[in-house]
Parts: C-alpha cells; structure tokens; sequence
C-alpha cells in the first residue's frame, strides 16, 4: 500500500470520513499510545516491581516497565482503530487522531500490531517469557475481548474487561521473580475491583454519549438508579481487597492504617453518590456532582495506595504480617 | 502497446496511480521527515538497549572469562 494513499472510513451512522495516509505526525502516532492511560500503567507496574521479592537489575527493571508502557500503548491504538466509528461520534473521543482525520485506521492498526508484537519480544528476549507471555495475554485481552467483543455487546464490559488495566503490576512482578503467586494476584485484584466504580461514576455523567453510539454501559441498560447501586456494592468489594496485601504479609501498619482511613472515605463518597438521584424535576446537578466526586478521588485513591507500598518497601517498613 | 488505439478506460486505468497519488507538499515532506528521524531514534534505542541488557547480564562475567 503507498504511504499516500486516500482512505475512506466508514463510520456506523454512514457517515464516511476521508483521511490521506502520510498525513500524521510523530505525535499523533503517540497520542494513539493513551500517554494518560499508559501513565497510570507505568505507575502500578513499577510498584509492583519494586515489592516483588528479591531483586531485579535495574537496567532490565526499565526494560520491563518500557515493555509493559509499549505494550498498554499498542492496545490503546488498536482500540482507537477499531473503534473509531464510535469515536467519531462521542465529544469526549471526536479528536482523537483518527476519527479527526490525522492518522488513517489501517495505519493506526499497523503501529499497534507492530508495537505490541515488538514489546512482547523484547520483554521476553530481554527480561523473561512469562512476563512476555502475561504481557501478550493483556494485549489480547484488551483489543479482542475487551474492545472488539464486550464492549459492545454486553453491560459488564467495563468489569471484565477491567482486568487488562489490572495486569501491569502483576506483569512487573513476573518480571522479577518469573512468575504469578498470591502477592501479584492480590494487587491485580485491587485494580480489577477499584475499575467498575471508578468508570461507572463517569458514565454516569457520560451516559448520553454512550447511548448516542449504542455502547451498553451499565447507566444506559440498567438504569441510573442500579449503576449507583452496583458503584456501592463493589466499593463495598474494594476495601477489604485493598487490605489483603496486609494479609499476605507485604504491607505494614502505615498502609494498613492509611489505606483503612482512605478506603472508608472511598466508602462515603459512594454512599452519598447512591443517595443522590436526580432531582424531581430531571436536574442531574447534584447527582453528576456526587459522581465526578467519587470518579476524582478514585483516581486519587488507587495512587495514594499503590504509592503506600512503594513508600514501604523504600523505607524498609516491616509488613504485620511476615 | 500494439497499435491498437487505447481506450478511455485503459487510459484511466494506465494513470490510475496518477489520478490517486495527491501532491505532496512541503508540509506533507516535513512530517515524513519528522517520522522518519523518530523511527530511527527509537531503532538506535532498541540498539542502545539491546547493548546495556547484554552487558548488564554478563555483568562481573566479562572479566572472569577464560582467554
């Protein structure tokens, strides 16, 4: 195919966008990467490998984190390529490279299968084939069974497919100690429960836009009023989930102590997003306000623990429980 | 050609590459060429990369090997 070839996209609605191949720059080829998303990952990865046990150098530490960046980046293209007709038409998505004309989608899906077959083999070259193996299985379950088959098909899309975000600690682990044990699953749990509430709470405020393009998210199928209880019932899951490395004898009392007190607020902004519906007259003011809450301090939340467990391992913190 | 006359449709079909190929103008050059020089920075890491890996597994070996 030449690099200058026009190519037609055409979108779900009917709509066909026409976007010239050769048009993007190296930028934009980054942004298909999710570097907000991808920055996240990076953090959790690199938790997870320093708390693995024993060692790891630290040249093939970075290595291992590069692999894990590249390879969350490359599902992030091959999301954007597929979904790009439903990009086009959400305000939140509209200018990412693709359905804005910059990048083509056959480009976008040559960069990511190139840049995820490439971060599996230098992980598994560089580092070791289990990572490799766990970092490739992500990939897969990201692009395929997350974006291509439930995504659109069912409303606990965000809840499976919360576990490919839930991975990258777990594959750091494997990067130091070659392979998956209590520990490292513990930490994929905390993710893969702290997901469904974290993103519910912004559909909620995004509901719309996703029954607008037919994605089936929780708020659009169920209802607002089941969202906010299915936001309560898994926060209720994620704070004990957040004390089982306490458990499992690799976290000491200031994060038990600290991840108790945040888990707790956690647990308030959750119920107060469960007792708030929209008011009588449909105004949804208060209600998107109570969410983006509880979305803000999720983020906020998952950071200040994973960062607990790296402040701990620094300081030489004994865990309670060795 | 056999000096048959062409027809329209051959014609067409001869340049069709012609007709589809846009103009590449300056800027359109420029970010080739941006590409381009990323494409080689990030091959030159993976070089730089593969090199200190190597190294670091070695590590105190390179100095304890038998000449």
């Amino acid at each position: 195919m030449s690099d200058t070839a026009f190519t037609d996209t055409e979108f779900a609605d009917g709509s066909i966008a026409s976007a010239q191949g050769g048009m993007g720059t190296a930028g934009d080829f980054f942004e298909l990467l999710k570097p907000r998303v991808m920055s996240l990952v990076i953090f959790t990865a690199l938790v997870g490998l320093v708390v693995a046990p024993g060692g790891i150098n630290p040249v093939i530490g970075f290595t291992a984190l590069l692999c894990i960046a590249v390879g969350a980046g490359a599902s992030g293209a091959l999301n954007m390529w597929y979904d790009a007709d439903i990009d086009a038409r959400m305000t939140r998505t509209r200018t990412r490279p693709i359905p804005s004309g910059r990048v083509t989608p056959q480009e976008a899906a040559v960069f990511g299968t190139v840049m995820a077959a490439g971060s599996v083999f230098v992980m598994g070259a560089l580092v070791n084939w289990t990572a490799a193996a766990l970092l490739a299985f992500t990939i897969f379950f990201y692009a395929v069974v997350y974006t291509m088959w439930l995504k659109r098909s069912t409303p606990q899309n965000i809840v499976i497919g919360g576990a490919a975000g839930a991975f990258p600690p777990m594959i750091a682990w494997a990067a130091v100690t070659g392979d998956v044990s209590l520990q490292s699953i513990s930490l994929f749990l905390i993710i893969f429960m702290w997901t469904p509430p974290h993103f519910w709470a912004l559909a909620l405020c995004k509901s719309g836009d996703y029954e607008e393009v037919g994605v089936p998210m929780l708020p659009v199928v169920a209802g607002e009023r089941e969202t906010r209880r299915q936001i309560m019932l898994y926060s209720l899951l994620l704070v004990p989930v957040t004390l089982s490395p306490v458990a499992l004898g690799f976290a000491g009392w200031l994060y038990a102590g600290v991840t108790t007190a945040l888990g707790l607020i956690f647990l308030a902004l959750a119920a107060r997003l469960a007792r708030t519906a929209p008011a009588a007259d449909g105004d949804i003011t208060a209600r998107n306000k109570a969410a983006m809450r509880l979305f803000g301090f999720s983020i906020l939340y998952l950071f200040l623990i994973f960062s607990l467990l790296l402040v701990e391992k620094m300081a030489g913190i004994a865990p309670v429980f060795s | 050609m056999s000096g048959e006359e062409e027809t329209t449709e051959e014609a067409r079909e001869r340049n069709r590459h012609k007709i589809e190929a846009p103009h590449w103008d300056e800027a359109m050059v420029k970010r080739r060429r941006q590409r381009n020089v990323a494409i080689a920075w990030v091959l030159v890491a993976l070089v730089v990369l593969f090199f200190v890996v190597t190294i670091a597994k070695l590590g105190g070996n390179i100095a304890s090997r038998p000449l």
